[in-house]
């Protein structure tokens, strides 16, 4: 057992990727060995997701070789890589969103007799796969109709579904992920281990990665730094290996104290109700505080920031500065001053196709509106320069299609499209998914910077460290009511007491 | 905006260059063969007497692009052709003088447009379907005031405007100019134009981002019809009457030169100038094969090879960037 899992299974030698000018992967090289989970840990735009999309004939090498199970490597296509027992679980989400799960788990793959879809045996097949997996989904549903946690899982399902994997890659499974679902995972990953599949691992979560690995391999702006065992290495290491400088602290320290309770709420919400969401959800946000919101999967809690918003109808008192306000549309929400950073980027945040300048712009037009509608295109140029120089985003220029964007630059693009709209309410569902250690940092300051600025946060994420570590006060949702509305300082034991609902 | 030309000064042709040049040279190439192929293509009459041909199917597909560039189509564009110079015949037999006329006929385009639009919006119902079916109802509304009979339009200024010229060049060619200059102004400088964009490149994130998706999709939709209203008003002076069949399957020549273009079916990405030239290309190819007598049913099978290849190569170009 112990010569076979030490038995090398995948080895990139010197592989170059270039896009264009841009040169993405520079002499990268990496060994896997089988039965071992192997993390890959670089910032954002490092070229981990590019490695990995040439690995399952995504994209195609411009220099370099690999070698899988001891023969040259060259996949056509990710068919092409799956039948060599290569199989991977994309960053980005590629689910059709109008077709059912499973639908989606054996796209391509479908049971047929001649052609003709056996839509029995296709629902029977995706079941049986969800259930040896043990995914909480019912295989029947749209993917249009579930949460982006529950989309995650499919995705997970869909790219472990292949007959005899060899090689297993995650890219960022868990970034939509509460820790129920990431444990579910966790398990999945142990299973395919003991059974001397290798594991190829990307994360952003620290925590989560000295959980997981077994060898970890930092890379920096396309090239290799190193790779160490787990028990050999600390997160501190790690960090200052990825960033190239000692990170001390993961959440910046408040800029002023907390607004007092005597304060008026610019937001208060009373009985807020959307059949089947969620119910009676009633609270208030003042100027310059951060409202935590806290929930697992079917909480309700991105419904309810979807309707308060205005893209969804719901019933209750919204007030604004304690005047009742109806806000049926985002173009009232928008004239309010509230912004929203929504949970899925791609579907709601961007214009894949066009570029960062746009997208950045896009929720602010009204202020480059000159005369006659005419556009201020330098006044344009110039916020959307700023903002990328803010929030460092990783990007050759800002005409480059946000498409071409590494996934946690992609998201920072969304966070500055809302903070150009200059908001006295920021919604922000799941900021930083995606995005890497020392980016975060900086996404919390500029948190911290807008609350000392006035600006009242919602900030609704699933990572529990980060919801305590930013909130003044924390509100906990369970299956689409409020279970409890908690100070700042509450123990991650309480919270996840309420989150689950087991309270006693 | 003075400083930022200058500090790059040669860029915008190179732009202008990597973006058209695919369709720039089958241009030229065309314009080879057939000069080749006829020494009277490449004269100075010949040419004008293209770009005229071109007014009406370019001016047309200047209204296509805003719908494509939206993820949309307008199929009912041919038959609104034929109804904007129905309603000016009959405009003109009621006794109404030129300006009425021309604006009760832009009036009929727009609200023909706007029927298209508020179908789609209001009721989402997928363009392709409402289009289609407005395609059939417009073009049996031209021929219910004559019962299909074609109708004598004889007002001298309505006839003028397909026949003088101004300052040396025909009416038309300007009438196609101030449109061009016109639309290309609106998407490319406005924040119309880059709400259109936006919409047409993902409705959902321009939904979340404030934008007004159904107003900016009823406001193209009535684009397209006054567009096609004009094409038809160019049409009628040309021929001093309307006729019933007037415009027929014009939206497809419109949708080609709008593809050829660059203008992407899937929405958010085209502009003016590759549309003019996409016109340009299907005009000189109509002309060419006239002139070179190649039977009508040839021209048809040649024009649906050249629109492949061109999609094609420009399909090609764009993969290979990745
Ligand atoms: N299709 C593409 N065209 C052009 N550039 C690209 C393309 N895909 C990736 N890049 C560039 O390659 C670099 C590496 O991107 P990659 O997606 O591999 O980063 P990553 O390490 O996965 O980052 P993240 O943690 O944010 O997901 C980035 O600079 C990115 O902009
Ligand atoms: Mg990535």
């Amino acid at each position: 057992m112990s010569a076979a899992t030490s038995d090398v299974i995948l080895k990139i030698n010197n592989v170059s990727k270039l896009f264009g000018p841009v040169s993405a992967l520079k002499n990268m090289h990496l060994t896997v060995r089988a039965g071992r989970v192997h993390t890959l840990l670089g910032e954002n735009g490092a070229g981990k997701s590019t490695l990995m999309k040439i690995l399952a004939g995504v994209y195609h090498a411009t220099a370099g070789d690999v070698e899988f199970c001891g023969a040259p490597y060259k996949p056509e296509n990710p068919q092409d890589a799956a039948a060599r027992g290569l199989t991977i679980v994309f960053q980005e989400l590629s689910l059709c969103n109008n077709m059912t799960v499973a639908e989606n788990i054996l796209a391509t793959r479908e049971p047929s007799v001649y052609g003709f879809i056996n839509d029995q045996a296709l629902e029977r097949r995706a079941a049986e796969i969800v259930r040896d997996l043990g995914l909480p989904i019912d295989v029947t549903e749209k993917v249009g109709n579930l949460s982006m946690a529950q989309r995650q899982l499919v995705e997970i399902a869909k790219g472990l579904s292949i007959d005899a994997p060899r090689l297993v890659i995650l890219d960022e499974p868990t970034s939509s992920l509460t820790e129920a679902e990431t444990d579910i995972l966790f398990s999945i990953i142990d299973r395919l281990k003991a059974k001397g599949v290798a594991i190829i691992y990307i994360s952003h979560r620290m925590e989560e990665i000295m959980r997981l690995s077994d060898d970890i391999t930092v890379i920096r702006d396309g090239e290799y730094i190193a790779t160490r065992q787990r028990e050999d290495v600390t997160i501190d290491e790690l960090i200052a290996m990825m960033v190239g400088r000692q990170m001390n602290e993961i959440y910046p320290p408040r800029l002023s104290p907390a607004p007092p309770e005597s304060d008026a709420p610019i937001l208060s919400v009373e009985g807020f109700s959307r059949d089947g969401e969620f119910e009676n959800v009633s609270f208030d946000v003042r100027k310059g505080e951060i409202l935590g919101f806290f929930g697992l999967i079917g909480s309700g809690r991105s419904e309810m920031m979807n309707a308060l918003f205005g893209m969804k109808a719901a019933t209750g008192i919204v007030r604004i500065d304690s005047e009742p306000a109806t806000i049926a549309s985002p173009v009232d929400a928008i004239g309010r001053r509230i912004a929203f950073v929504t949970e899925n980027r791609k579907e709601e945040g961007l214009v894949l196709a066009h570029s960062v300048e746009w997208n950045i712009s896009m929720a602010a037009l009204g202020r480059f509106a000159a005369a006659l509608g005419f556009m201020r295109r330098r006044d344009e140029r110039t916020a959307a320069v700023d903002e990328v120089g803010r929030l460092t985003i990783k990007t050759a220029s800002v005409d480059t299609p946000v498409g071409s964007l590494s996934g946690g630059n992609q998201q920072k693009t969304v966070l500055a499209k809302w903070l150009l709209t200059q908001p006295r309410i920021l919604i922000l569902d799941e900021p930083t998914r995606g995005v890497d250690v020392g980016a975060k940092f900086e996404i919390y300051k500029i948190i911290r910077q807008l609350a000392a600025e006035g600006t009242a946060i919602l900030l609704v994420s699933s990572e529990l460290p980060e919801v305590l570590g930013m909130s003044d006060r924390l509100v906990v949702m369970h299956e689409g009511r409020l279970s409890a509305t908690l100070p700042g300082g509450a123990t991650p034991e309480t919270v996840m007491a309420h989150a689950t609902g087991i309270t006693s | 905006m003075s400083d930022e030309k200058h500090a790059t000064a040669q860029k915008p042709y190179a732009k202008l260059l990597r973006q058209y040049g695919g369709i720039l040279v089958s241009l030229i190439v065309l314009c080879i063969i057939f000069s080749v192929m006829n020494p009277r293509f490449m004269t100075v009459a010949n040419l004008m007497n293209v770009l005229q041909q071109i007014a009406v199917i370019a001016i047309a597909a200047f209204g296509m692009t805003w719908v494509i560039l939206l993820g949309e189509i307008d199929l009912s564009i041919g038959s609104i052709i034929a109804v904007a110079g129905m309603a000016a015949a009959q405009a003109f037999l009621a006794g109404f003088g030129f300006m009425p006329t021309l604006i009760l006929t832009l009036l009929a385009g727009a609200a023909m447009g706007g029927a298209n639009g508020v179908l789609t919006a209001k009721l989402g119902l997928p363009s392709f379907i409402v289009t289609v079916a407005t395609m059939g109802i417009f073009r049996g509304l031209v021929s219910l005031p004559t019962n299909g009979a074609p109708a004598m339009i004889e007002d001298p200024t309505w006839i003028a405007i397909g026949a003088e010229s101004f300052v040396g060049l025909p009416i038309i060619i300007w009438i196609v100019v101030v449109l061009f200059v016109f639309n290309h102004v609106l998407l490319s400088k406005t924040t119309f134009g880059r709400r259109a964009y936006l919409t047409g490149g993902n409705r959902e994130a321009a939904i979340y981002s404030g934008i007004k998706v159904d107003r900016v999709k009823i406001t193209i939709f009535m684009i397209s019809g006054i567009m096609a209203a004009i094409s038809g008003i160019l049409l009628s002076s040309r021929l001093y009457s309307a006729q019933t069949n007037a415009g027929t399957s014009y939206e497809l020549d419109a949708i080609a030169a709008a593809v050829l273009g660059g203008t992407s079916l899937a929405g958010g990405v085209g502009t003016m100038i590759g549309t003019i030239i996409g016109a340009l290309i299907i005009g000189i190819m109509n002309n060419g094969m006239n002139m070179l007598s190649v039977p009508y049913f040839y021209q048809l099978i040649v024009k649906g090879l050249v629109i492949l290849l061109a999609v094609w190569l420009d399909v090609r170009s764009k993969r290979a960037k990745q």
